[in-house]
């Protein structure tokens, strides 16, 4: 019988005082919910967060890192984005 | 537990030994993540020698954690007590999970783990020595966790820094919990060697069967290390595998002292001038035997593993079954 073919998931976790998702890792397993309990041992056996999500690798697009300079570029030479590039005037507060 | 990547002298060499005048020249913007210090990551470009000498050596080192299960899985049923027997088992449940992140790193380098176990299981690809030997006594799980985890800390902390960046994550997880079972097989030889002269004589009896094995574990001497030289340049490695040994004696040296517990070496004696401790000769001939498949337990794993696998297939079947099934559902 040929070995059935398990897709890879990757993990995310949020810790117990952690605001957002953190990707932590990926693991092999038939179904969302199968890699849900997987994650569940695998990852969080030292309290290591509350809230779990399970992504096929599949679905995820990543940035090129070929292209990394053109497409990540916009930000660094609008530096009027930042408020520091703002002059104000001594004594006003609260701005 | 443990990964380390050589080979026999006479067994096949792994293929980036191939002379340097036949490889490709490496990448540049491999070249100054290098020299920056930098991490490697699955999409940028590296040498194709690199990429093999990574899945290889990260795929050896996640076999071995799975190997690994075994010479401890034997002793849970007979742990002597209930509070050892949970934390045996938290022990194994770690080495799973350190298999399965290892997995994953090697898996980003584009290869795939049912290959790789296929690898593992027709003999194509290694695991670690040390798992080769029996497990005899109860205080066996006190000089792995001492001795052969330990070991393990010593290779594995500088590899927190190795230069491609999912092996050394890997790495940092997998440390923290390492220390863990340096420190509870520690405890089980403390309380043994604190305990009646029959305990004391087993935990002694373990240690001096663990001993050498454990040094062995760091590879072979540097002058006998064909793999070397290119895994530092490419910073997979960082320290010798006689640097590792040493600092692995140096630091065992007082905890067994801690232990009252003696290291079978007769020339094991602290060298005020090198500030180091000097070793009697390691023979590592047997080392070679070991990997070559002829130490006590090779036939024995494999067997154990391969015959897990091949029981299992039905249920992997079962699961893989229901999954499309259900996959079915969801888009109905």
């Amino acid at each position: 019988m040929s070995t059935p073919r398990e897709p890879l998931w990757e993990v995310f976790v949020r810790s117990r005082r952690g605001l957002n998702h953190v990707h932590v890792g990926s693991l092999h397993a038939p179904d969302a919910e199968m890699a849900l309990r997987n994650a569940r041992d695998v990852y969080t056996r030292r309290q290591e967060g509350v809230s779990l999500w399970v992504v096929p690798a599949a679905a995820i697009t990543a940035s090129s890192p070929e292209e990394r300079d053109a497409f990540f570029d916009p930000a660094a030479d609008k530096i009027y984005r930042h408020p520091t590039f703002y002059d104000v005037p001594e004594g006003v507060e609260h701005l | 537990m443990y990964g380390n990547d050589f080979t026999a002298p006479d067994g096949p060499r792994p293929a980036p030994s191939a002379g340097p005048g036949d490889a490709p020249p490496e990448p540049a913007s491999f070249l100054a993540v290098l020299a920056e210090g930098g991490r490697v990551e699955p999409r940028d470009e590296m040498p194709e020698a690199y990429r093999r000498t990574l899945v290889r050596q990260i795929a050896q080192h996640a076999h071995s954690e799975i190997i690994g299960m075994q010479p401890e899985g034997n002793w849970i049923s007979r742990a002597p007590s209930l509070r050892r027997k949970g934390i045996l088992m938290a022990k194994v449940q770690d080495e799973a999970g350190h298999g399965l992140y290892l997995y994953a790193a090697a898996e980003t380098l584009g290869v795939d783990r049912a290959d790789l176990l296929d690898q593992l299981h027709d003999g194509r690809q290694k695991y670690s020595s040390i798992f080769n030997y029996p497990t005899l006594t109860w205080a066996d799980m006190g000089a792995i966790g001492w001795l052969v985890d330990g070991a393990a800390i010593v290779n594995q902390v500088p590899l927190c820094r190795c230069s491609f960046g999912p092996y050394a994550r890997a790495m940092v997880r997998v440390c923290k919990e390492e220390s863990f079972h340096q420190r509870q097989g520690f405890e089980i030889l403390h309380t043994l060697s604190h305990g009646t002269p029959a305990q004391k004589a087993m935990a002694q009896d373990a240690v001096d069967r663990y001993w050498w094995p454990s040094l062995m574990m760091f590879g072979p001497p540097d002058d006998d290390s064909p793999n070397s030289a290119k895994s530092m340049a490419w910073g997979i490695k960082r320290f010798s595998n006689d640097e590792l040994r040493q600092r692995f004696i140096d630091m065992t040296v007082p905890q067994a002292e801690v232990l009252g517990l003696t290291l079978p070496d007769p020339d094991l004696r602290w060298n005020e001038e090198r500030g180091h401790y000097d070793h009697g000769p390691i023979d590592f001939t047997e080392l070679f035997e070991v990997i070559k498949g002829n130490g006590p337990c090779n036939k024995e794993r494999m067997a154990h593993r391969v015959r897990a696998h091949e029981d299992g297939a039905w249920v992997r079947g079962a699961a893989a079954a229901y999954a499309a099934k259900h996959e079915q559902e969801h888009v109905a």
